[in-house]
């Protein structure tokens, strides 16, 4: 693909994951050498129309307008890439899903008529089709930096869906539930971030989702084992991801 | 493995300071001294200058899904079994570039392969670490395709085992016959002798190249009195093994004669497909690899990482993953492991080291899910 154009949007999210691409530094140079960005506010106001080869989707589909908005978006992209938790799990806004989004409206507006929300927040995936995701809260910059150079390369990015594990003993790094029975979502997450929690002897939060298989109640049973109340493991399951199937399902059963 | 010998000839008795001077001198002719350091609550393998960067005081307890380290009232240097570190990460590394490729004007330039690797001592590998070793150099070097970069490390690495005096609860070299004794395959062998407040070692040289190495250091002959408490440390670690692995014979045709047993189901029902027990394992071997390119478009890399049997991906053929289901990856692990290792390699994949079972965060132990087959022959087939 050569000198593709590229569109950065964003929906319900914190802009966190579109500033790992600012976050690049280094390869920054690199990357607006190898890419035109054609749209991307965060970065530059000169925003030039599409279509787009690639567009990069940050944030959840909260309301009507962004129902609408994602379809233009799809229809103005040649490649759909959903980076981060919110875009690809619904992110910690999906925490309404659990409850009565219209409540919450009542609770914070001072005028809830002007508010248009859906009662869920979910990801671009329930909405569109979309060609790859990037999981995490935020995305992790090795991992976005894979993504654009394979597609520059016209490769497969290498972007394994196994377990956090996985990363944690190529590093070498020692298992914190094993050696210090700190309860660790590790073995039901995704890798991506290079095992960077266990690293500091803290257990993993799940920042980058269910692995491509999770058995979360062997998990929790574990956890429960460790000390850890119902209520706590429910928590744990409901963060960035609790939107996320095998999250959400496992989420429900305790607390 | 621990059949009782006479006292090997050139052995010799090493004080610290004679341990210390071991170090010393593989140092001196250009070795990378690998040991056990503790790190992180637990004793991992990384580079070691001086015998002041050994555990020294320090033991493990060991159980399923779980280790601690614990104080001991001497300074035993070599007073615990195995961590989650294996020799492996020194020889089959966990990312191994296999070439690099440039774009130079419109040729694609190949850089040469790094050059040879240093030359490493391993101090510290246990006995049966040791067989795993050899059950990895049979697969990578011994075969009739040869791991080049392996077979560069391995030729290039000295090994001072040291016998086991304390197994972890989750150790069963015994029963397969791998330990707490190295009889060959060394370069030195030692004997950590503690009782009666004593702090020696008992050094067995097992190449001409340890027992030159032997001969440069301060030691005494060996007496017989020192072999006797050097098997004594041996029975003593062979009396405290409580966990067994049915024979190689046994687990190997209950295994292959049930591929639809209902153990597998429940088994998956534990196992987190978390790949843990694989990576820890010190003879698991399987790798993927990974095709990295710049930005730039000038240059890529050919990268070898370990992998393992329980990820979905490492079973992806066109199409699809053959293996969707943990019970299907439990299976494949533990059935190529205990049985068709034998088929494949003339030997057992496994090696009683217990890792499998303590780093395991599901606290699942290959002993007992292997009993579950052999006792159970009749039961259980759906």
């Amino acid at each position: 693909m050569s000198r593709p154009r590229l569109a950065v949007v964003k929906f319900a999210s914190c802009d966190g994951c579109q500033l790992s691409l600012l976050d690049c530094e280094d390869e920054l140079i690199a990357v607006a050498g190898a890419v035109e960005i054609a749209n991307f506010p965060e970065a530059s106001r000169a925003v030039q129309p599409g279509p787009y080869d690639v567009t990069l989707v940050e944030g959840s589909i909260t309301t009507p307008h962004d129902v609408a908005r994602i379809r233009e978006i799809r229809a103005d992209s040649g490649l759909l890439v959903a980076i981060g938790a919110c875009a690809t799990a619904g992110g910690i806004q999906a925490l309404r899903n659990f409850a009565d989004a219209g409540e919450y409206v009542s609770a914070v507006y001072a005028h809830p008529e002007y508010i248009r929300t859906l009662a869920t927040s979910t990801p671009i995936s329930d909405h569109v089709k979309v060609d790859y995701e990037l999981r995490g809260c935020p995305v992790s910059k090795r991992q976005l930096l894979e993504l654009v150079s394979a597609l520059l390369a016209e490769r497969r990015p290498e972007l394994p869906v196994h377990s956090v594990c996985v990363e944690c003993k190529l590093a070498g790094k020692v298992c914190v539930m094993v050696a210090h029975g700190t309860p660790c979502l590790g073995p039901v997450t995704q890798c991506g971030c290079a095992a960077l929690c266990p690293g500091f002897a803290r257990g993993c939060y799940g920042c980058f989702g269910p692995a491509e298989t999770t058995n979360t109640t062997a998990l929790a049973a574990r956890w429960q084992a460790l000390g850890t109340t119902p209520r706590d493991v429910q928590r744990a399951f409901r963060t960035f991801n609790a939107g996320a199937e095998p999250f959400r399902r496992e989420s429900e059963s305790h607390g | 493995m621990t059949t009782i010998r006479a006292l090997p000839p050139g052995s010799a008795v090493l004080r610290l300071d004679g341990l210390q001077q071991l170090i010393a001198a593989l140092a001196v002719r250009g070795y990378e001294i690998v040991g056990p350091v503790e790190r992180d609550g637990a004793i991992l393998y990384d580079r070691i200058a001086s015998t002041a960067d050994l555990p020294a005081g320090r033991t493990d307890r060991q159980e399923p899904g779980s280790y601690r380290l614990e104080p001991r009232a001497d300074g035993a240097l070599f007073a615990y079994a195995v961590g989650p570190h294996s020799w492996k990460r020194y020889l089959h590394r966990p990312n191994e570039t296999l070439f690099k490729s440039r774009r130079v004007g419109e040729e694609l330039v190949f850089d040469p392969p790094a050059g040879p690797p240093p030359r490493t001592a391993f101090l510290g590998v246990r006995p049966c670490e040791l067989v795993a070793i050899f059950v990895q150099d049979r697969v990578l070097m011994e075969g009739h395709y040869v791991n080049t970069g392996y077979k560069a490390r391995r030729e290039a690495t000295f090994l001072v085992v040291v016998n086991c005096g304390s197994p972890a609860a989750t150790c069963f070299c015994t029963s397969m016959h791998t330990g707490p004794r190295a009889t060959g395959g060394f370069d030195i062998a030692l004997t950590e002798l503690l009782a009666d407040g004593r702090q020696e070692f008992l050094a067995e040289p097992g190449t001409d190249g340890g027992a030159a190495l032997l001969a440069y250091l301060p030691t005494r002959p060996a007496t017989e009195a020192d072999w006797q408490a050097a098997l004594a440390v041996t029975a003593q670690a062979v009396a405290s093994i409580g966990r067994r692995m049915p024979p190689g014979n046994e687990i190997k045709a209950a295994l292959q004669s049930n591929p639809e047993h209902a153990r597998w189901d429940d088994v998956a029902r534990r196992c987190l497909a978390c790949a843990n027990c694989t990576l820890v394992c010190p003879t698991c071997f399987c790798t993927t690899v990974e095709d990295r390119s710049d930005l730039d478009g000038q240059g890529a890399a050919r990268v070898r990482r370990w992998d393992s049997c329980f990820t979905r991906d490492f079973s992806y053929v066109h199409g699809g993953a053959v293996r969707t289901q943990t019970r299907s990856r439990f299976r494949q692990w533990m059935t190529h492991k205990l049985a068709h290792w034998w088929d494949q390699f003339g030997t057992s994949g496994c090696v009683g080291c217990g890792r499998c079972i303590a780093w395991c965060p599901a606290g699942i132990d290959i002993t007992v899910e292997a009993a579950a087959f052999t006792e159970g022959q009749n039961h259980g087939i759906t």
